[in-house]
């Protein structure tokens, strides 16, 4: 099972409705469905990746995230997953408004821009940063929002929003004390759980 | 005709007709004492009988949907592309049924069929038939070939709505709901065009009130015209153009056709064809006109028309799946104009305001309304994908 997975499925309620935003070939639907009961249903956009649902028995919507999620009722989930794909929409903020409406809480997984790795690639090469991880140039790459973990805090102070869990781990989704201690420089990936904060509680 | 049986065919199939006693009411109130069915089947039927599959067809289909009458035929049955051992619908697993709807003319009790209580022609006195109708019917025919449950029904436009009723009205006997190039009602435009195919054919002077067989006749031309305009709002401007622009003469770039190439060669000057495209549609309607009863194409189109599940339901569609009880599959194609990808979507949208369990993929094809026919190769893979899934739920 992918690693970042693992972490998430700890934060999946047996039993309760799942709806992940862009899918892919359904893999976490699956084990969420075989090993915690789960309601699930996807949404994606790749042909190829919806016939893997298909075939693993897992429902799938072939929607844009970046049209919104108009045609779902408002909590009409238990949980809303977005996993390395906040990145490559095209209104973060928007997708994020709507992930709290449909969803009593809500997952989502980015790559943090302010890992080390990325920065030493500005400072001392001057470019766009490119990885095995993030194998893309500048030009062709869907990822067009990238953040930081530090930019993602204030995102969610801003808006309003409850963070029930942030965890950060490498590219292999280690958890270690020292990147703990400095999150956005060390950390690769970067996993938060979170609900819609309090009314009057900014 | 077929030199020989492709082998992923069903090979030379026979119609059954199976006769109902048991009186059926229909929507309207009107009452049918006894009625027929005309059936194929292709596969077998299981020991638990799990694996049968019902197809549901559109306004002008029957129960023909796959294999050859006789080695003369010169077609298969109208969805041979998706029905036959190897194909998305395999019928190594499964046990497929197709049926003549009530009201159509292709040997189940319709117009063309001799009323028993006058022992004339029904002609124009057929009652009008609805959706509801025909799934009640199917039901009984369901009942008659001792099968509880459908591992799935499937059908495409008019035959998408079928499927969408049968999740209504016998959420307990559907497994999974297969639905195509549909809608949830019919919109003010295709109303408007179905009006047009029942003027023209109304309108024609050998329909006699519907009476024609009584004159030796038939509304040919009427007929003729109602299949014209149908056929235009089953296909895609893209499709036209691609299929009338080969570009043979003096516009070579197939772009810059539009699908513009012309019978002979050269304009005529006159109001006879001209274009290939006129020639075609003359040739559709033609056909149709010799095949299809026009009271039974009166009472299609009715049908379609009427069609519309939330009526019930405070015109709130999720609120009429609140029971049903199955998995669901609906596909949209792009260039559809007469149930565009956004009609398939408000369905898509009512299943999961009612907490379904529904998937739904948007087809890219050039095809419009009829790419549901069609072997479009993402259609026809996410097809066999789907069923080769309701296969394993029913061997297991």
């Amino acid at each position: 099972m992918r690693a970042d997975l693992e972490i998430i499925q700890k934060w999946i309620k047996p039993g309760s409705r799942v709806l992940d935003l862009g899918c892919g070939d359904g893999s976490l639907l699956g084990y969420l469905r075989d090993n915690k009961q789960t309601i699930g249903i996807g949404l994606e956009i790749d042909d190829t990746k919806i016939d893997s649902c298909l075939g693993k028995g897992i429902d799938v919507i072939q929607q844009d995230l970046n049209k919104g999620l108009g045609n779902f009722v408002s909590q009409s989930f238990d949980t809303v997953l977005l996993t390395q794909t906040l990145q490559a929409v095209h209104y973060p903020d928007m997708l994020v408004e709507e992930m709290l409406r449909v969803g009593k809480n809500c997952i989502v997984t980015f790559p943090n821009f302010g890992n080390w790795k990325s920065r030493a690639h500005i400072a001392f090469k001057g470019r766009m940063p490119v990885s095995d991880f993030m194998p893309y140039q500048w030009y062709d790459t869907p990822n067009i929002h990238f953040c930081t973990v530090r930019d993602f805090d204030d995102f969610c102070r801003h808006k309003n929003i409850n963070v029930i869990t942030r965890t950060v781990v490498d590219n292999k989704h280690r958890d270690s004390a020292v990147i703990r201690a400095f999150p956005n420089l060390l950390s690769e990936i970067a996993i938060y759980h979170f609900s819609r904060g309090q009314q009057g509680n900014p | 005709m077929p030199d020989f049986l492709p082998e992923n065919s069903v090979g030379i199939v026979k119609p059954e007709l199976f006769h109902f006693d048991e009186p059926l009411t229909l929507r309207s109130g009107k009452v049918l004492k006894s009625y027929d069915l005309m059936v194929e089947t292709y596969g077998e039927l299981n020991a638990d009988r799990s694996n049968a599959i019902l197809i549901c067809h559109a306004l002008s289909g029957d129960h023909h949907a796959a294999g050859y009458h006789s080695m003369a035929d010169k077609k298969p049955g109208w969805w041979d592309v998706c029905i036959g051992p190897g194909k998305p619908i395999d019928t190594r697993h499964f046990f497929v049924v197709s049926l003549n709807n009530l009201g159509g003319c292709a040997g189940s009790t319709g117009p063309a069929s001799i009323n028993p209580d006058t022992g004339t022609w029904y002609g124009p006195d057929f009652p009008v038939v609805t959706v509801r109708d025909w799934v009640h019917s199917q039901a009984r025919l369901a009942d008659r070939l001792g099968i509880q449950q459908w591992a799935a029904v499937v059908g495409g436009s008019l035959g998408g709505m079928q499927v969408m009723r049968w999740s209504i009205s016998y959420p307990e006997r559907v497994r999974h709901a297969i639905m195509l190039a549909v809608a949830p009602k019919l919109s003010a435009q295709n109303i408007a065009f179905n009006e047009v195919a029942r003027q023209s054919i109304t309108g024609d002077p050998d329909f006699h009130a519907g009476r024609y067989r009584d004159h030796g006749v038939i509304p040919k031309k009427g007929l003729m015209l109602a299949r014209m305009v149908g056929h235009i709002t089953y296909l895609s401007d893209s499709a036209m153009r691609e299929k009338f622009g080969k570009a043979t003469q003096e516009i070579k770039e197939a772009s810059l056709n539009l699908g513009r190439d012309l019978r002979a060669g050269k304009l005529s000057f006159g109001f006879d064809v001209d274009f290939q495209v006129e020639s075609y549609l003359h040739y559709q309607g033609e056909r149709f006109s010799e095949t299809f009863d026009a009271n039974s194409y009166l009472l299609m189109t009715k049908a379609l028309d009427y069609f519309d599940p939330s009526v019930d339901y405070d015109g709130d569609l999720s609120k009429a799946f609140a029971n049903s009880n199955c998995r669901f599959l609906l596909v949209s194609y792009s260039t559809d104009w007469r149930f565009p990808p956004a009609r398939t979507q408000e369905i898509v949208t009512a299943l999961l305001k009612a907490g379904k369990q529904v998937s739904y993929l948007d087809i890219e094809a050039d095809e419009g309304h009829d790419a549901f026919l069609l072997p479009v190769p993402r259609y026809m893979q996410a097809m066999t994908t789907y069923l080769n899934r309701v296969k394993q739920e029913v061997q297991s």
